[in-house]
Formats: C-alpha cells, sequence, structure tokens
C-alpha cells in the first residue's frame, strides 16, 4: 500500500476487500462507540459541555497570538525554555540540538501525533539516537514498521494474533495472544528503555496560558515515565493546544476521555510546570515546542481556522462510514478521517491532499459527534470549493458542470434537453456511468418529466 | 398563505410521480400553491463539488423565482438544506432575504406549519423509514415524517437498524468513490431486509434511488417508495 493522500482511492479499494482488516475495524469501533453512548448519556448537560468548549477554543483561536504570548512568558518565568517552530525542519533540528548538547543516546517517546507529523523518531534514529515509542499501541506499529490508523488508539487495525506474532517475530518472546501477558511483555521491555534514557519526548493535550504548565491525559503511565525519569524532557505541540485558563480544564476533562476513548476520565492526568534540579521525579530542563506547520494557513481562514479547535480525540474517525470501511491508513496522511480530510491539506498543499476533501459522503456524523463542535463536513465543503477555484478539477469534470450549467441557468434550454435526451432514449441511445454502474443500476429517465406533465395537465 | 412548490430536478426528470403526490397532498388540504415553471435546480450539485460560482448564479436566479411567496415547499431534505444552510454560505445575507426561514421539506411543512398529523391516506404495508442526512443532521427533521407515516391508515411502521446511518450517495461522491459508495449502500440494505419491512420510504428520492439502484443490481427484494407518494395514497 502507497501511503500518499493521492492514493486514497486505490487504497480504499484494496481496504474494502481486506477482510481481515475490516474485521479489526468493526470490532474496536462498535466497542469504542457502544461503550462512548454508555459514558456521554451520564452527562444530561453534554450539549451544553460542546458549547462551551466550542466557546473558549474559539476565543482562544481568535485570540492566539495572545495567549501563545502569554504561555511563553508564564512558561519561562516557571524555568522552562519555549521554541516556536515555523515547520517541520526547525522543529526537528532544534530537538536534535538539545540532543546532541546532552550527548543523549536513548530517547523514550510518549505519544504525540505532532512528532508523527514532523517525522520525529526517524529522523533521530538517523542521527544515531535510538528512539523509542512507550504508548503501547505507538509502540506496535514503530515494531511494524507501519503509521499509526488512528490517532488515539494508533494500533487499532491489528488484532490481538497479529500483534501476538509481531511480538514473537521482533522480540523473540513465545508467542502468545493474551492482551495482559502482552501488555506485560512491552512493559518489560520499555522498564528498561524508561531507566536509561537521557531524553524523554511527549505531546501536550493543552498548554494552560495562565500558568505556564504543559498537561498531558494518559492511560498507561507512560508519558509520566518519560516526562521524569530522563533528564530532559521535550514537549512538542502544536500552536492550537493553548487554553486560557487552569479551570478551562474542567470542560474539557469531561468531554475529551469520553469521546476519545470512551472512558468517563483517563487514568492519569500530568500538569508539568516547572524543571528542578536534583530532584529524581523531575527533568533538570524542560522544553515546549510550538509548531505551525502549516496551521497558520487556516487561521487565515475565516471558516476554516474553525479546525484548530480540534483537541484531537479522533471521535470524527470511528463515526464516520468512510473511515469504518478503509481505516486510517488509507487515507495516507498523518491525521486521516474527517477532520484529517481538513487538517492535511493545511499541511501539505491542497493539490498533494486533493483527494481527501472529497471522500466524504457529507453525512455530518463528524460534526453530531465532535465534542468541540467543529462543522468538518462543512469544512470539506469549503475545501472543495478551494480546489476548483485552484483549477485543480479535471477537464472532464468542468466540462460536465460547463455544460451542466448552462442548461440548468436556463429553463427553456433545460426544457430542450430533456426532450433532446429522452428522444436519444428512445434511439437507444443512454448515458453510461461505468465507475456507477459496476455495482449499481444506473437510474433512468422517466417517460414523461414533471414539467411536461404538469403542463399538458393545465392545458 | 402563497405556496410556492419546488419540485428538484432529477424529481423532475427520473421521478416525477413524486411531484405529482406532492401536489395532490397540498390539493387535498387546499393549499393555495403555485409551481413557478422557470424553476430548474438549486445548484446544490455544484456546490457540493466545489463549483460554487455556478451554484451561487443558480441560488440567486431561485431566490429570484421563489421570491413572493410566503413558503417554498419541496419533497427533499437535501434540497431545502441547500436553500436552508448552503445559500448563506454563497450568498450575503441582505441578498437572502427570508429565504432560509421560508423553505421546508414536505413533512415539515406539513406537520409544523399546517399543524396536520395525517393525510388521510391508507398503505396496508409493513414500512421502514431511512433518515436521509441532509433532513436528518441538517434540518433536524426526525419526529415529521414519523409522525405522518404512523397515522397512515393500515400502515405498520417498523424501525431498522441504525435508520440514521448514510446510505452512501452523497452526489458526486457516489461517481468519486464508487466502491466506497456502494458498500455503504451494501450496509444500508441489509439493515432495511432484516428489518422486514416490505417497503422502504423516505423524505428524500436521492438516498432511495441509491437504495433501489444497488438493491436491483444485486437482485434484492427491497420496494422504495417516496414518503410524498405514501401519504397521498387516499
Amino acid at each position: 500500500m502507497n501511503y500518499i493522500p493521492s492514493k486514497f482511492r486505490n487504497n480504499a479499494v484494496k481496504a474494502l476487500l481486506n477482510v481481515n482488516l475490516r474485521k479489526n475495524l468493526t470490532r474496536a469501533i462498535s466497542h469504542t462507540l457502544s461503550k462512548r453512548v454508555e459514558v456521554v448519556s451520564e452527562l444530561p448537560d453534554w450539549e451544553n459541555l460542546r458549547q462551551k468548549a466550542h466557546e473558549i477554543k474559539k476565543h482562544t483561536i481568535e485570540n492566539l497570538a495572545y495567549y501563545l504570548d502569554l504561555f511563553e512568558e508564564r512558561a519561562t518565568k516557571n524555568g522552562v525554555k519555549i521554541f516556536r517552530a515555523k515547520d517541520s525542519i526547525e522543529a526537528k533540528n532544534y530537538v536534535l540540538q538539545i540532543a546532541r548538547k546532552i550527548n543523549a543516546r536513548l530517547c523514550v517517546k510518549s505519544k504525540s501525533m505532532v512528532t508523527e507529523e514532523i517525522g520525529l523518531r526517524e529522523f533521530l534514529e538517523e542521527n544515531g539516537i535510538e528512539t523509542v515509542e512507550t504508548d503501547l499501541g505507538e509502540f506496535i506499529v514503530q515494531l511494524a514498521g507501519e503509521m499509526p490508523s488512528h490517532i488515539t488508539a494508533p494500533a487499532m487495525h491489528k488484532s490481538r494474533d497479529e500483534i501476538g506474532k509481531l511480538f514473537s517475530e521482533k522480540l523473540g518472546v513465545k508467542f502468545t495472544n493474551e492482551p495482559e501477558k502482552l501488555t506485560n511483555i512491552a512493559r518489560e521491555f520499555l522498564r528498561h528503555k524508561f531507566l536509561n534514557a537521557d531524553l524523554g519526548i511527549s505531546g501536550a493535550n493543552f498548554l494552560i496560558a495562565e500558568t505556564g504548565s504543559i498537561v498531558i491525559v494518559e492511560n498507561e503511565g507512560n508519558a509520566g515515565l518519560s516526562t521524569t525519569i530522563p533528564k530532559v524532557h521535550i514537549a512538542i505541540t502544536g500552536i492550537e493546544k493553548v487554553i486560557p485558563r487552569l479551570s478551562d480544564l474542567t470542560v474539557f476533562f469531561k468531554i475529551l476521555g469520553r469521546s476519545a476513548t470512551a472512558q468517563r476520565f483517563t487514568s492519569y492526568v500530568s500538569i508539568i510546570n516547572s524543571p528542578k534540579k536534583n530532584k529524581p521525579d523531575s527533568p533538570e530542563e524542560i522544553y515546549v515546542i510550538l509548531l505551525d506547520n502549516g496551521r497558520t494557513n487556516l487561521l487565515k481562514s475565516e471558516r476554516l481556522k474553525q479546525a484548530l479547535y480540534c483537541i484531537k480525540c479522533g471521535a470524527c474517525m470511528l463515526t464516520c462510514p468512510v473511515y469504518q470501511r478503509v481505516g486510517g491508513h488509507t487515507y495516507g496522511s498523518i491525521y486521516p478521517g474527517p477532520i484529517g480530510s481538513v487538517l492535511t491539506p493545511a499541511q501539505l498543499g491542497l493539490r498533494d491532499a486533493l483527494l481527501l476533501p472529497f471522500a466524504s459522503s457529507l453525512c455530518g456524523k463528524c460534526f453530531e459527534i465532535c465534542p468541540v463542535k467543529i462543522e468538518i463536513h462543512h469544512l470539506l465543503l469549503q475545501l472543495r470549493a478551494q480546489a476548483v477555484d485552484l483549477g485543480f478539477a479535471s477537464w472532464l469534470e468542468k466540462l460536465i458542470f460547463k455544460l451542466w450549467f448552462i442548461v440548468m441557468r436556463n429553463y427553456k434550454l433545460y426544457t430542450s434537453a430533456s426532450k433532446f435526451l429522452r428522444y436519444l432514449l428512445k434511439l437507444g441511445i443512454k448515458p453510461k456511468v461505468k465507475s456507477w454502474s459496476k455495482e449499481r443500476i444506473f437510474p433512468e429517465l422517466a417517460p414523461k418529466s414533471f414539467k411536461e406533465i404538469w403542463r399538458n395537465q393545465k392545458t | 398563505m402563497k405556496i410556492g412548490l419546488f419540485i428538484p430536478c432529477y424529481i423532475d426528470q427520473l421521478y416525477p410521480e413524486v411531484g405529482l403526490a406532492t401536489v395532490k397532498i397540498l390539493k387535498r388540504f387546499g393549499i393555495n400553491f403555485e409551481y413557478p415553471i422557470e424553476q430548474t435546480c438549486c445548484g446544490q450539485p455544484a456546490f457540493n463539488t466545489g463549483y460554487w460560482k455556478e451554484a451561487k448564479i443558480l441560488a440567486e436566479k431561485f431566490i429570484q423565482i421563489f421570491s413572493n411567496f410566503d413558503y417554498i415547499v419541496s419533497p427533499s431534505g437535501s434540497c431545502v438544506s441547500m436553500i436552508k444552510i448552503f445559500y448563506p454560505k454563497i450568498i450575503l445575507t441582505e441578498d437572502l432575504q427570508d429565504i432560509s426561514k421560508k423553505s421546508l421539506e414536505l413533512t415539515e411543512f406539513l406537520v409544523k406549519v399546517m399543524n396536520i398529523d395525517s393525510t388521510g391516506a391508507e398503505f396496508d404495508h409493513t414500512v421502514t423509514y431511512h433518515d436521509s442526512c441532509h433532513a436528518l443532521r441538517e434540518l433536524g427533521i426526525k419526529t415529521e415524517p414519523r409522525i405522518l407515516l404512523r397515522n397512515v391508515k393500515k400502515l405498520k411502521l417498523i424501525e431498522m437498524e441504525n435508520p440514521e446511518d448514510c446510505c452512501g450517495f452523497g452526489g458526486t461522491f457516489s461517481v468519486k468513490f464508487p466502491e466506497i459508495s456502494s458498500d455503504m449502500a451494501k450496509y444500508k440494505v441489509n439493515y432495511i431486509l432484516n428489518s422486514g419491512a416490505e417497503f422502504v420510504t423516505s423524505t428524500d428520492q436521492s438516498c432511495l434511488m441509491q437504495i433501489d439502484s444497488y438493491a436491483r443490481k444485486n437482485n434484492l427484494n427491497i420496494k422504495t417508495i417516496h414518503i410524498a407518494q405514501i401519504l397521498s395514497n387516499f
């Protein structure tokens, strides 16, 4: 499979026929979605929470420069070093610079989509720094040499049998498919890495402007270990993750766990404020890299900037009928599914991600589930318009719409065309839409149009 | 009260019987309506595919044709959502007039404006109702068609599993990604078959077209019928 967005359709056709993949996806998704209904229905004020979260995000994104400056000021006061990276190259080089300075050999990473976005692990490995994913799902996809297929459940496309086989092949252990045993194998392997790591890298779920804090939620304790054992901790995160106040977390904590993993609350929360010298449970140095990498492209558009409200829960992917069928890899982008189809064009440019905004039936389930009420399906439409404006449509499509438009804007022409098509039909000439007709019968014109019947009735 | 009847272009060309059924219902309740003959398409196919300039011109034309009516009624949730929800995205507020407020899908119009909960129709069959995405998630229409269906004499309404799941049509999506679109139809068709109902109905003929096209190609015993055709069976 070729993991680039322009291969979406080819990848989708293969994925649709991949019985195993579809079984794994269906199992994981239906389990999470049904549990989600349970934990969401417990909160009678769910709709209010969504609205509140939306408003906090909206306010922050409207005043993003202010809150980023405030965060930088407060975090710097706490002794945290801030670096603003324009793109992935700047971010990666900065990390490497720190790693070289402390002569790092082994780096432990907790789960972070932003590091996937910039390809940090591969970059550090190329530069001779062993880099280990410590989130179980990420650890699995790293062993398999794959990309995550979902942003909060990276290995959801794999069954436990497949994971068991992978572990026995790559780690030389006896095959087992019991989740508990598999987890223990990973745990044992990773414990050595934690204890010997010089550098810990994490993402961030939220940055608190008023306190300069980094907030990380997780379930496995690996983020806690990654950010406390090594002497240096680098948090890399998108600029959109900042929120104004610590108290805003009371809203986001209620919606994030429920939306991402159908949990009332994640097992662990780390709120990291400042480095401390000579304390065993804190790094001596903390860095935060604030990554742009195309995000300000979204900020420029009055409508598309909504996409920056995203808290990366991944619920839109689970509920999307397209994602449910083809899985995350098919999209060929770091962020798959509905929101990914908005974020990826901002990152790679619309030309390279052209198919993604069109890969949706616009059913609106993504908006319905989104805990911060991003109108994802409407943003996809916006991007389609951009694509046509930029002239990315095929000549055939342009021609068809040109002709269609000429006919539709003039009802007399419309009436003549309607008669002409029926004349052709009588001669046995029918339109052929090959792609449509493989699994469906193409609909036929009625013998008489409504307009014709209406006119005849009147006279 | 003056009603403008909007018969979407694909209903005009492919399914005139749905238009006729709508007329029959309006006439039964003595509703004063007109069918402006110069109407064509609301512009949705262009809008959904990204041709907003073309869609905008058609939208302006549409607004001009329907500007003198108190309500615009149409047997399609999808085309009404184009007018109500998407016109404001391509047309300036001052040019929109009150077109968004005035446009209503047929069942919504009957129940909410006319306070009708029964059309007096009879239909001696089991029926399951498919929620069209646009009617449901853009317009919030869920109860209105069900109220009217429940009050059709002899009709037994059976809810299928996942009535709110998309049929997979999505306009140009069904042409650009036929494999995914057809797979979605396959699932929908199975929910319909499992419900055991004789007919599947909806506010939107475009969903029914997708369902029917898939079912016929695969020789499945599914009968589709637009809700207006059931409600006008008196």
